[in-house]
């Protein structure tokens, strides 16, 4: 364990951006969704109707959990947030640690640091402080927050508690994967897909309410912090079991250590083909993007099945609701607050779906700058063919990421108003509207890609901008010229898709192309 | 004979550094040619003109007779490149990059890879991010020796190799001679390219200070000689030519310029000569010699 403090302190260097920003997500999001709550739901019926709606729909319940307590601010928010907060520091917990163990290992730095006084277990211990405690900092946090708006302490201990008790299941999960395998990638992927069967664990029990089999949310980290009744009966004795599972898995992990050599894994790494069957640049890029491709079609199509869900629960729930019906019926109906959803929740996914498409260009870059790419155009293939093989998957990969999110959205929302024939075509039309604002984006990382390289980062500023400008510019009150400033501002809003601004955006996006295709031909390699 | 590569008055300035500062290099056609310097001195950027990843301010450069920023794509079916620097993707095994590699280039000789690996001691079944820096090397050795192109643009190749496969390394290269390939092999390992190269021009702060034989080359050089007399040394020290003299009693040591090697053995014999052990100049010297005063 000798050096551990220094260790500590590197990490917490190294990751000296990453942390606080965490922290503040959480924190913020904490403090974000309970002023929400206590706005939209500041009366005792408007609450008792939620809890009816929330635990008599299983989407909702699958989602979220059951609403155990709607009577008080602190039970809403611990429904609306809680499950959430506990996937998102889960999240944090399992990148930390493979972070500052299995990927410095995977990079040879630690052969280097181990050679200095280091102890045996010292990078391991420090990861988990590191994770673990940013876990702890969070959980006290919130509470500290929810205790400022008003809320019952007891209740916002058990909360902020129950948080961080998944931030610590999962330090511990993470420190044991990263035992595993030679690859940090793996070992991410190991602790992610747990992170993904105990959500499901959780909504399979909870999604049939009463009746179905709760107990399976035993078996879940997430479970338990359900199972605390954070501002209910505040059971602080669950959080006990998350709290060995954490000494548990870091005690076996500490042993492994001592077990195993630097830089291997317990898992055998093993041999791929001595020959290969790719010849072609696309060929190549295929290899190199299908990973992400699918693992976006996969999320966005979540996304799609989760918004669809609660579509009809939007209209019921306005329906349900006597004034709100009024002004809603004024402005067209049920169906309109419908059709307004899908407009938002579909914008929403163009501007996600730009995320993949820069990314998918930007590989380019990397592949540039990580000298990969000069092997490959020192063969016959041209610097268009190269470009081309990477920028299809923006262009039509970005299609079928948007074909997914549709998918999602119409298939469940169909089978919702029993009417999958209309609903599907609506729904795969109103998300692949977006694509040329999408296209947009992606040609301004092409033209910083061809003209001006070492720029590309500026991608993602525009990207953020677009998003910022879409979701938050109407309600900041931006003037017209601003909001143009989006291409998704000009996406006609489902139901009314007329040709015209497709049109254009989609002429744009081509000269955009064509820019950072004619300028990548003349310019340097550079790095 | 004929020129595979003929590159004159190049000029490649990045920013404020004159990388390239009128460089002329002419590699002739089926020779192995040596292209010598420190890091830092424009090899690499030579390379990466004549393959098209960089354009030339100015000057002209000819490679198997086109053009490479404008033929690129026909000119590199008929090439093969080693680059110093090798990153291979982490997720494909070597086997799958020499295949795609040489797939790209139109093909390559199935014996010859099988030949290759067994050689290098290579298992192309690995990823590519567990080789070392010494197996990615290889991987990218491999995939241009099996290609049958006409011309091999080697860019430091043998940096991370151990002695060992250094050696197979020189026979692999002896053998691409044999094939009456050209080959262009930058390197600052003298040995190797004294042991491999036809030809060699000196690069020095972007310029090419010196290029010919190594024959021509020690011939601006000097011998070392040392001799035991039988007696005293006389005339020596006044000798055009004599540099470094020592003598102590019958013993002298001193060097001398190649091209007055004659006159001064003959003063020599003239003392009478008992032992002689004269040594001829490495390229070592040579090199040395040229970077000496850029300090």
């Amino acid at each position: 364990m000798i050096g551990t403090l220094h260790l500590v302190r590197l990490a917490l260097r190294r990751s000296r951006i990453l942390l606080p920003v965490w922290i503040f997500f959480l924190v913020f999001t904490t403090l974000s969704t309970t002023t929400a709550l206590e706005e939209v739901y500041g009366t005792q019926q408007s609450r008792a109707l939620l809890g009816a709606t929330a635990n008599a729909n299983s989407a909702f319940l699958a989602m979220l959990g059951p609403l155990h307590d709607w009577s008080t601010l602190g039970g809403l928010v611990a429904w609306r947030w809680g499950v959430f907060a506990g996937l998102f520091i889960a999240i944090m917990a399992l990148l930390v640690v493979t972070r500052h163990t299995r990927a410095e290992e995977e990079a040879g730095r630690t052969e280097l640091v181990s050679a200095a006084v280091v102890g045996r277990h010292a990078h391991l211990a420090a990861a988990v402080i590191v994770a673990g405690g940013t876990s702890l900092l969070i959980g006290v946090l919130q509470a500290l927050v929810l205790i400022g708006k008003d809320l019952p302490a007891d209740g916002a201990w058990a909360f902020g508690l129950s948080t961080a008790s998944v931030g610590l299941v999962f330090t511990g999960v993470s420190a044991f994967t990263a035992q595993l395998s030679e690859n940090s990638r793996v070992s991410n992927a190991l602790a992610g897909g747990f992170l993904g069967v105990i959500y499901l664990l959780r909504a399979a029990g909870d999604a049939a309410g009463e009746s179905g089999p709760q107990w399976l949310t035993w078996f879940s980290p997430i479970g338990w912090t359900e199972q605390v009744r954070s501002f209910g009966d505040n059971r602080f004795w669950v959080l006990l079991i998350p709290l060995a599972v954490f000494v548990v898995l870091v005690g076996t992990s500490a042993y492994v250590v001592t077990r195993r050599d630097v830089g291997l894994g317990l898992l055998p790494t093993r041999l791929g083909p001595a020959h290969g069957k790719i010849g072609t640049p696309f060929g190549l890029a295929w290899r190199l993007q299908k990973g992400s491709l699918i693992g976006w079609s996969v999320a966005l199509f979540v996304v799609g099945v989760i918004y669809g869900s609660v579509a009809q629960a939007v209209g019921q729930m306005v329906e349900d609701n006597p004034t709100l019906g009024q002004i809603v019926q004024q402005i067209g109906g049920a169906d309109a607050m419908v059709d307004a959803f899908f407009a938002t929740v579909t914008q929403l996914i163009g501007l996600i779906s730009s995320i993949y498409l820069v990314q998918a260009v930007l590989r380019l870059r990397s592949e540039e700058t990580s000298f990969r790419a000069e092997p490959l155009l020192a063969t016959p293939v041209s610097r268009w063919g190269w470009v081309a093989s990477h920028a299809v998957f923006a262009l039509v990969g970005g299609a079928i990421v948007l074909a997914f999110a549709g998918l999602g959205l119409g298939l469940v929302h169909g089978l919702q108003i029993g009417d999958v024939g209309t609903a599907l075509p609506k729904m795969l039309g109103a998300a692949l509207v977006q694509l040329p604002a999408a296209w947009v984006v992606a040609g301004v990382a092409l033209v910083l890609f061809g003209l001006f390289p070492q720029f590309t980062g500026v991608s993602w500023a525009v990207v953020s901008a677009s998003l910022v400008i879409t979701l938050l510019g109407p309600a900041l009150q931006l003037d017209q010229w601003a909001l143009d400033v989006s291409p998704f501002t000009h996406v006609p809003k489902y139901p009314d898709i007329v040709a015209g601004p497709l049109l254009w955006l989609s002429a744009v996006a081509v000269v955009l192309l064509a820019a950072g295709f004619a300028g990548f031909r003349r310019r340097d390699l550079t790095t | 004979m004929t020129s595979a590569i003929s590159v004159s008055g190049l000029v490649k300035t990045f920013g404020p550094t004159r990388a390239l500062d009128d460089l002329n290099l002419d590699v002739q056609t089926g020779e192995v040619h040596g292209f010598l310097g420190p890091n830092g001195a424009g090899k690499s950027t030579t390379i990466r003109i004549l393959l098209g990843l960089l354009r030339a301010d100015s000057g002209t450069a000819r490679l198997l007779g086109g053009d490479p920023w404008k033929d690129t794509a026909a000119l590199h079916r008929r090439l093969a490149y080693v680059p110093g620097d090798v990153n291979l993707w982490p997720n494909l095994t070597g086997g799958e990059v020499i295949d795609l590699l040489g797939r790209l280039r139109g093909g390559l000789n199935k014996a010859r890879r099988a030949e290759l690996l067994e050689r290098f001691e290579l298992d192309p079944r690995k990823k590519g991010r567990t080789y070392s820096k010494g197996n990615r090397q290889k991987v990218a050795l491999v995939a241009a020796l099996s290609s049958d192109v006409e011309l091999l643009i080697l860019d430091e190749p043998t940096s991370g190799l151990d002695p060992l496969m250094e050696a197979v390394f020189q026979d692999c290269i002896n053998d691409e001679r044999e094939r009456g390939r050209t080959v262009l092999l930058s390197s600052h390992i003298l040995a190797e390219v004294e042991a491999l190269c036809d030809r060699v021009s000196i690069i020095r702060n972007g310029h090419i200070v010196e290029t010919g034989t190594l024959a021509d080359l020690r011939h601006l050089t000097r011998t070392s000689i040392s001799a035991e007399l039988a007696g005293p040394p006389n005339g020596l020290t006044s000798m055009a030519g004599v540099h470094d003299l020592v003598a102590e009693g019958n013993r002298v040591k001193f060097e001398v310029d190649s091209d007055k090697l004659d006159p001064v053995l003959k003063q020599l014999v003239s003392s009478g000569v008992r032992t002689l052990t004269s040594q001829p100049p490495t390229l070592e010297e040579l090199f040395l010699r040229h970077y000496e005063d850029t300090k």
